[in-house]
């Protein structure tokens, strides 16, 4: 009875601050930072190309038509894959290490989360230079594994698909660590032992307990990691030397070296749009969840 | 006496340096309600803990139905907890959380429900099998907590402290209620808590506990009129403590001689120059304005306390020691002030040990 008058009580004092006050601020700062730039944007990627670069503005529907290009598709293909394996190996390679993390007293998690957080911190190019040093024909990797006779030739790292992944998910994984080390570390013991206690082996209790009652972790790891990990071009234009084409890489050669903003701009557009369709099936598919569970 | 279902023989629990179970001998018996009564720290919660197999004894054998339990993880015991703060899962309904147990042992879905079904009528709850935890008020989660441990069918249920976070008047009501869920059900109870009213109302047995020993293990009203130390004494209700050295002893009757006068009390066990604590009750205490023939104690009226049902008296004896009187009704020609005598009838006064020194404890306990 007491909880219940405390949440109606609590729920009454919200709803008393006017609406625009609270959302006011925020409401600005997005419709500065993020509303205006975007719908920029989208004008752009209706007007035509300048003959030498830069933007006419005359309406024109040309950068969507190139869009159809089978080329684009692939592109757009191969981005999701990567990403895709991004995230999928970070939640992976994170889940456990986050969990491990949480399970530390906090003055050792506290250090363990620096550790993560240093390389995130240092500079990203400094960052991809130094895998780039390391894995070079005669780099140290490679010294190391002729020196152990794994091999005879130097094995070709750089600019391949795998030495791109291997940067997203180093890039990524903060990204996917914290959020899941902060759900998991909410999460009280005495839940596991209840489960225990009910007669659950730890795998059940994983499946049962851990892992929805860190839902909301994983969910936020998922898309700080398969967002960034799908526009992202400066770890795809270093390791993968632009060979392989990504779409963050083509549209940031759009806005540079081609100089066709309108396409840059479309092709910029469907990334979002992309984006903001998995983000609304998701939601659907968590809200209906929960409103099956309620 | 009746078959032990839990049996604890000389366990152990160390933390590191910290000593928490010492040489824990316990025989608990089917279909009882036993309590470890004890303060903070006292290692109760420790033994549940070892006995529901969510901490190891560093020493020692737990039996659970003549079987050791030691090498058996939770989810291999037949025992089942009720959380001090409840661990309802908050992701599922209150349905789904009664029905974890035999979910996970997968039973028929049709018997689950007919089981939760029942449990939540069992527990006055039927009508929230769809709510969140989130939804339900303390005591409420309480009740889902005690279904969804006794739809397993444990023979043994423990409960760490789980009135613990209700209000007072809801707990009360609880007290109640699990006790005569017990007596119904018939399942062996071990309940842990630091309340010793509570202990006291709903126990058969009272095992009373300080730095990991059990100091006396009784039913309540041996516990509350025959403590066997002074911790005992002063844990359990109000007693009145009275250091002091017999003097002699009479027919059973142990002459005491104390700073505050000489006293009698009933005791064995004690000779002649051994030193002890009297421990009476404030209700057994009487107050005389005369000297009274065997023994009576000078004392001066201090202040009254009103407690509703009860008056309490302080009094200061010669020595300066405060001692402490009840009563249902006031006296009304005591005033503050007065030089009075108090005395008390010898048998209700108990000769306890002095347990307040340290190293005392063990050798008390084994008394």
């Amino acid at each position: 009875m007491l909880k219940r008058e405390g949440t109606r009580r609590g729920k009454k004092r919200h709803s008393r601050l006017p609406l625009l006050a609270q959302a006011g601020p925020v409401s600005l700062w997005m419709i500065l930072f993020v509303t205006i730039p975007m719908l920029f944007i989208i004008y752009i990627s209706f007007m035509t190309r300048g003959t030498f670069g830069g933007v006419e503005y005359v309406f024109s529907t040309d950068s969507y038509q190139t869009l159809l290009d089978v080329v684009y598709f692939k592109v757009i293909a191969k981005s999701f894959q990567v990403a895709v394996v991004t995230t999928v190996l970070c939640l992976l390679v994170g889940y456990p290490f986050a969990y491990y993390i949480a399970r530390k007293p906090p003055e050792v998690a506290s250090r363990l989360i620096m550790l993560i957080m240093i390389p995130f911190w240092t500079n990203s190019l400094m960052r991809l230079n130094a895998w780039m040093l390391l894995f070079q024909a005669n780099g140290p990797v490679n010294h190391a594994l002729m020196a152990l006779g794994l091999t005879a030739e130097p094995i070709k790292f750089i600019y391949t698909d795998w030495l791109v992944m291997l940067g997203l998910i180093t890039n990524m994984l903060p990204f996917a660590v914290l959020p899941m080390y902060s759900s998991i570390e909410k999460l009280q013991k005495s839940m596991l032992e209840a489960s225990a206690d009910l007669g659950a082996k730890p795998s059940v209790t994983f499946l049962r307990v851990t892992l929805p009652l860190t839902f909301p972790g994983i969910f936020s790891a998922i898309i700080l990691t398969f967002i960034p990990a799908l526009g992202i071009y400066t770890v795809t234009d270093m390791l993968g030397g632009g060979k392989v084409l990504y779409i963050g890489n083509i549209i940031k050669n759009q806005f540079g070296a081609i100089r066709n903003w309108p396409l840059g701009a479309a092709l910029s557009v469907l990334l979002l749009a992309i984006t903001a369709l998995l983000i609304f099936i998701y939601m659907r598919f968590a809200k209906l969840e929960d409103m099956e569970v309620v | 006496m009746a078959a032990s279902i839990v049996s604890l023989r000389n366990v152990e629990k160390w933390y590191g340096n910290n000593h928490v179970v010492k040489d824990m001998n316990l025989e608990i018996e089917e279909g009882e309600f036993l309590t470890l009564l004890g303060p903070s720290g006292c290692g109760k919660t420790t033994t549940l803990r070892m006995i529901a197999g969510f901490e190891d004894a560093t020493e020692g054998s737990i039996e659970v139905q003549g079987v050791r339990v030691e090498e058996k993880e939770p989810f291999q015991r037949d025992v089942n907890t009720v959380f001090q703060n409840y661990s309802l899962f908050p992701h599922m309904t209150v349905y789904d959380n009664v029905a974890y147990g035999p979910t996970i042992r997968k039973v028929p879905k049709d018997e689950i429900r007919r089981r939760v079904t029942e449990m939540l009528e069992l527990v006055q709850m039927a009508d929230y099998e769809k709510r969140k935890p989130e939804a339900l008020s303390g005591g409420q989660k309480q009740r889902i907590a005690i279904a969804r441990a006794l739809i397993n069918n444990p023979r043994v249920l423990l409960l760490d402290e789980p009135l613990g976070a209700l209000d007072l008047k809801l707990r009360k009501q609880m007290q109640i209620e699990l006790k005569r869920l017990q007596k119904k059900l018939g399942i062996t109870f071990v309940y842990v808590t630091h309340d010793q009213e509570e202990a006291m109302t709903m126990s058969d047995r009272i095992a009373v506990m300080r730095d990991g020993v059990i100091l006396q293990m009784g039913v309540p009203m041996e516990i509350y009129e025959r403590p066997a130390t002074r911790f005992v004494a002063d844990f359990i209700g109000e007693s009145n403590v009275l250091e002091g050295r017999v003097t002699g002893v009479e027919e059973g009757v142990l002459l005491v001689e104390t700073p505050a006068g000489g006293v009698r009390c009933r005791g064995r066990g004690f000779g002649v120059g051994d030193a002890l604590c009297v421990a009476i009750r404030p209700e057994y205490l009487r107050v005389s304005r005369e000297p009274v023939a065997g023994f009576s104690l000078p004392a001066t009226v201090k202040d009254f306390i009103y407690m509703g049902a009860l008056i309490k008296t302080s009094l200061d004896l010669k020595n300066g020691q405060e001692v402490k009187l009840s009563r249902l009704e006031a006296d009304p020609a005591l005033r503050e002030g007065d030089a009075v005598h108090i005395w008390w009838e010898a048998e209700k006064a108990v000769a306890i040990h002095d347990d307040s020194r340290v190293g005392a404890v063990r050798e008390a306990a084994v008394c």
